[in-house]
């Protein structure tokens, strides 16, 4: 038999061509169904894998907004709401297939742009995109049946805010409702990460949906603010955190207009003694780092059984070690990069304050890439429930680790925020797992299992985690007159 | 007895006076400020000096409140009907009571009062027969892709604040307050001293059928001063702003968009209370759990 | 393993050769297990659970780990150093036997640098043969024993045929255990028959065969290579080769699992061998990402993961030559063995 050699098994980069992206140097704002020279400043879209610039973008002026909020009004009294629910359908559906035509392009556009894996561009971001198309496709002919009476009308013009995690998706999942419902929507992409939703506005031209009933404006805060505020808009829709939520709900009150916030969380994984180990280890790395835990249903807090906690925390972090942190068009990569040099600075500044209060961190041994917004998964354990960490959103890949004693003690633990937006349950005993999850102030809880999403379930968030509904006939709901 | 008091006793009894109270956590007392409002009827004539609420007594009425959520929201749903079934029970049982209440507070004649305490009558009915079936409003099964089972269910908000409407007294309180109970909510509902005489008997017939005590919590006094109040409270999980005046609304979105309560998109002006109503006040005070679990071998 | 005077007092048990050569068993806590059948039971049962959906979703998610160039030549190489060459057909002799030999020896002739198989695998009566035919090179032999594939036998034609492969110059032995025993939940006579032929092995070394594809979920996968590992198995093994499902990812981890948590807790090092339906050379590349990542880089080596396969060979050298010269093999470039 042969000698092992000392490193057997490498996994070599397997980088995915940024080519495929097809960048354009130029993106502009689209508004009635053509794309037009915004009258916004221009500003630069940055790789934060790399820090280099992408492309430049032509940003919305308060005259682009009134452009594109009148331009959806228009479509949305002549020719969207007006056509039949049949007809909106066969839009929807078009959408849904182009999507999957394009998808490696958008996929890996999408990395570029926000700093994510590659592989889960590919194989979360995209098909996920495409399926809340084609679910919402099928409403649209179908909204008689979807439990809200006869004939439910649509609010009218919608304007959406969309965040930076989930750039094309959570786009997805907020713009197929609002047209299957007959409303038409002005979306403004998160500054830092517009690319795809502009190629989204190409999408919808060849889709040949009527000019007005998509129209996508980049901006900064400025512009969404504006967009929201705007008297054409009926339905101000904003996801985002609780902190900019609030101030959004604020602004728009007395206006009579329907508001619909989602907003932050503060998750939590719950894992009892009895909980399959490997599967909860692998549930609580999924729940905290995936999308580098830019994810408002992260799971960032873990709480374990104390007769548990030493031998599943040693198992986490030989877990955590293995995660491949780095360059996002690497299909290998785990972990890629954050949003920006300032969430990196924040979450610094978190883990730095858990630290002084009390905790101990210990962080992957991984080398990070010289270049770009990267941060080590970091564990977090002897956090306190008083502690900033376990309290406010972090939105980054940091775990804390507490414990409890008794499932009681976990509801109520778990449930000691204000935030109610997600939940993990680990225990091999069903009746103990749905008894937990019953108990659970939140909109979702997954019990063994961590990040499941789906078009037919819906999912959303209460208390100061939001009001809104994605997915299902619920998602329908925000649209409608009802 | 002077010949003149004789002469009047012969004529008309003299009644005994009814104190119009508060009534939190399931029982009726004055204000803590000890300050009243008198209440005339419709005519003018006066009735009765009833309490006016004041902010402590709104935070005792969100405490006790809150205390009663957790008994009331764990109650099986075929029990809380069964408890609604029975408000309604006893407001049909006075319904003469109430007929002449109305009329005297809102101005009606006998035949409109009682088309509307009829009316009021079987809303509180019809909403008692929806606790067991807001699984169907709501819930449902998720027919994901993957070996998942997803379920959906109702859950109610939390504490309720609603802000009664001036429009209809009696029907217009059972209007909102039945589906704030029947989705497993409890209450703290505001009531302008105008309409204190129907919203008091109302709590009676609560108190006497089995809506455990907080459950509803009921304050006379004047809505404006205690609104703000209402909305700001971060335990007040949503809001019905109905009854507020329209020169309030604004304000009170913006208080509650602090904590990010609920805000029932409740029109500006009060609709026909007497129209039959749909699911969406029930769907309002709801929220919605989804749970996923994996199917596996 | 426990030793024959231990494994006396389990309260049912085959009747066995008297005496077993004294080996060190498990230590502490799990000496404890093996102590009667009801603290067996109560161990096996004991063991944490496994969800299916998790495991699998695991399982497909490190599947798409990606190994090229330079690395993946490494990992052919590696693979083919892994292979045990199976031939277990009634028409299998003499002569099919000497073919395979030459293939295990030097699996390509065109490419010398190409590493030897790890070893040869047939029936009890083709070892001797076998054997002749791989002296001095290096390469193992191992044979199939305890009335492979179904294992529906006496325990003493069962050990026979264990002693008769052994005496024949059998290296490893690959048996079978008693699926009809396990899934009546007669854990110690399992465990006994497993030890009896771990003594009747001698200095060979055991792999024992689950035949995961028969026992009906993961959990019971788990618990049966712990049972294996408590009773003295060298490696354990997922197939016959000849139940569909055979190997499959998700449950090579199970395996994996156990064999690492077996050295966290009782620091020996144990081996895993998946067998059946591991055909293409993507497939085996998977199941080493799956060694590196459930067990750890030290089971990347022949001495503690095999892979038990005919055809395998063929594509990987296939693919061995794809990598090397930049063009796509063909079958005829590579030897068929009958």
């Amino acid at each position: 038999m042969t000698e092992p050699d000392a490193n057997p098994l490498e996994y070599a980069p397997a980088p995915e061509s940024a080519t495929v992206a097809a960048l354009r140097e130029r993106y502009r704002p689209f508004i009635d169904g053509e794309f037009t020279d915004g009258t916004g400043a221009v500003f630069s879209s940055v790789n934060p894998a790399t820090g280099e610039p992408l492309a430049e973008i032509t940003g919305s002026a308060e005259s682009d907004v009134d452009r594109a909020v009148a331009a959806a009004d228009e479509a949305f009294r002549r020719r969207w709401a007006a056509i039949s629910g049949t007809d909106r359908a066969k839009y929807l559906f078009r959408i849904a297939r182009l999507l999957q035509e394009r998808s490696r392009e958008l996929a890996v556009l999408e990395t570029l742009d926000t700093g994510k894996p590659v592989r889960q561009a590919t194989e979360f971001d995209l098909p996920n995109a495409a399926a809340w198309f084609l679910h919402y496709a099928g409403w649209a002919d179908k909204l008689d049946h979807a439990g809200f009476g006869p004939s439910p009308e649509p609010l009218g013009v919608t304007g959406q805010v969309i965040p930076s995690n989930f750039p094309l998706l959570l786009l997805a999942q907020r713009v197929a409702p609002a047209l299957a419902c007959g409303s038409t929507v002005v979306v403004k992409p998160a500054e830092r990460t517009p690319l795809t939703a502009l190629v989204f506005g190409e999408l919808c031209e060849q889709a040949g949906i009527p000019p007005g009933t998509v129209n996508i404006l980049p901006g900064d805060s400025g512009t969404g603010a504006s967009l929201l505020a705007h008297r054409g808009v009926r339905h101000a829709v904003f996801t985002g955190s609780t902190e900019v939520g609030e101030r959004v709900r604020r602004g728009l009150a007395g206006r009579g207009k329907r508001v619909t916030s989602e907003l932050g969380g503060n998750g939590v994984n719950i894992v009892f003694a009895d909980a399959a180990p490997e599967e909860a280890v692998r549930g609580v790395i999924e729940g905290a780092f995936f999308n580098q835990g830019r994810v408002r249903c992260a799971g960032s807090r873990l709480l374990v059984e104390e007769s548990a906690a030493e031998e599943f925390v040693a198992r986490l972090r030989d877990s955590m070690a293995e995660l491949r942190v780095g360059d996002p068009m690497d299909r290998n990569t785990d972990v890629g990069a954050l949003g920006s040099t300032a969430e990196v600075e924040r979450l610094s500044e978190l883990v730095e304050r858990g630290v002084a209060e009390g905790a101990s961190r210990w962080t992957v041994p991984a080398t990070l890439p010289r270049r770009g917004d990267f941060m080590a998964p970091t564990l977090l354990t002897d956090v306190q429930q008083s502690m900033s960490v376990a309290r406010t959103e972090i939105f980054g890949p940091v775990l804390s680790v507490l414990t409890f004693r008794t499932a009681r003690e976990a509801v109520t633990k778990a449930d000691n925020t204000p935030y109610g937006l997600a939940a993990g349950v680990w225990s091999e005993k069903g009746s103990r797992a749905l008894w937990t999850a019953r108990g659970l102030r939140t909109g979702v809880v997954w019990a063994n299992t961590f990040h499941r999403f789906d078009p037919t379930a819906p999912f959303g968030g209460r208390g100061e985690s939001g009001n809104g509904h994605v997915g299902g006939a619920a998602g329908l709901e925000a649209y409608l007159d009802v | 007895m002077s010949e003149d008091e004789a002469r009047v006793s012969t004529r008309k009894r003299v009644t005994v006076p009814k104190t119009y109270k508060l009534y939190v956590g399931g029982s009726f007392a004055r204000s803590e400020s000890g300050r009243v409002v008198a209440v005339a009827d419709a005519d003018g004539t006066f009735r009765a000096n009833a309490a006016k609420a004041s902010r402590k007594d709104l935070r005792d009425a969100v405490a006790a409140a809150r205390k009663a959520f957790g008994g009331w929201s764990g109650a099986s749903a075929h029990n809380r009907g069964q408890v609604l079934f029975r408000v309604a029970e006893m407001l049909e049982g006075t319904r003469d009571r109430f007929t002449s209440e109305v009329a005297a507070t809102e101005g009606l004649s006998a035949t409109e009062a009682e088309r509307a305490v009829d009316t009021a009558v079987d809303r509180m009915f019809w909403y008692a027969g929806w606790t067991d079936k807001l699984g169907v409003l709501r819930g449902g099964v998720g027919q994901v892709s993957g070996p998942y089972t997803v379920h959906s269910t109702p859950e109610p908000v939390g504490v309720v604040g609603v802000v009664a409407p001036r429009r209809s007294s009696l029907l217009g309180l059972v209007s909102v307050l039945a589906p704030v109970l029947a989705a497993g909510n409890s209450a703290v509902v505001l009531v302008d001293t105008e309409l204190a005489v129907p919203a008091v008997s109302m709590c009676e017939a609560m108190a006497t059928s089995d809506v455990p005590g907080g459950v509803v919590n009921v304050l006379t006094g004047d809505p404006a001063e205690l609104i703000s109040r209402l909305a700001s409270h971060s335990d007040v999980d949503a809001l019905d702003p109905g009854g507020a005046d329209e020169s309030l609304r604004g304000e009170l979105e913006e208080t509650a968009a602090g904590s990010v309560k609920r805000v029932l998109d409740a029109p500006l002006v009060e609709p026909d209370w007497s129209t039959a109503p749909g699911t969406g006040r029930l769907r309002a005070f709801t929220e919605l759990k989804t749970v996923w679990h994996p199917l596996g071998e | 393993m426990v030793t024959a005077e231990r494994h006396r007092r389990l309260p049912r048990m085959a009747d066995s050769p008297s005496s077993s050569p004294p080996s060190t068993g498990p230590p502490g806590e799990l000496t404890e297990a093996t102590r009667d059948e009801a603290a067996l039971t109560r161990f096996l049962r004991g063991l944490p659970g496994i969800d299916a959906v998790g495991l699998e979703q695991r399982a497909t998610a490190l599947a798409g780990r990606a190994v090229k160039g330079e690395a993946k030549l490494r990992a052919i190489d590696r693979a083919v150093s892994m292979v045990d060459l199976t031939t277990l057909e009634g028409a299998d002799n003499a002569s099919k036997v000497r073919a395979l030999a030459a293939k295990a020896r030097t699996p390509d002739s065109r490419f010398p640098d190409v590493p030897r198989v790890a070893a040869l695998c047939v029936y009890p009566d083709l070892v001797a043969e076998a054997v002749t035919a791989l002296r001095g090179s290096g390469v193992g032999v191992a044979s199939v024993a305890t009335a492979f594939p179904s294992g529906r036998s006496t325990p003493r034609a069962k050990l026979a045929e264990v002693e008769l492969a052994v005496e024949s110059g059998a290296d490893e032995v690959d048996m079978v255990i008693d699926r009809g025993a396990f899934l009546a939940g007669e854990y110690g006579r399992v465990f006994d028959e497993i030890e009896q032929v771990r003594a009747a092995c001698g200095p060979a070394h055991l792999k024992v065969i689950l035949e995961t594809g028969e026992l009906g979920g993961y959990d019971n996968v788990w618990r049966a290579s712990w049972l294996a590992l408590l009773a003295g198995a060298d490696f354990v093994k997922t197939s016959t080769g000849k139940v569909s499902p055979a190997a499959t990812l998700p449950v090579t981890h199970v395996l994996l699992r156990a064999v690492r948590e077996w050295r966290e807790r009782t620091g020996q090092t144990r081996g895993v061998k998946p067998a059946g339906g591991i055909r293409t050379t993507k497939d085996a590349i998977r199941y080493l990402v799956a060694v590196r990542e459930v067990a750890g880089s030290d089971w990347l080596s022949p001495d503690l993961f095999r892979f038990g396969a005919s055809g395998l060979l063929n594509d990987l050298l296939m693919q061995r030559e794809t990598q090397l010269h930049g063009h796509y093999s063909g079958p005829d470039q590579v030897t068929v063995d009958l």
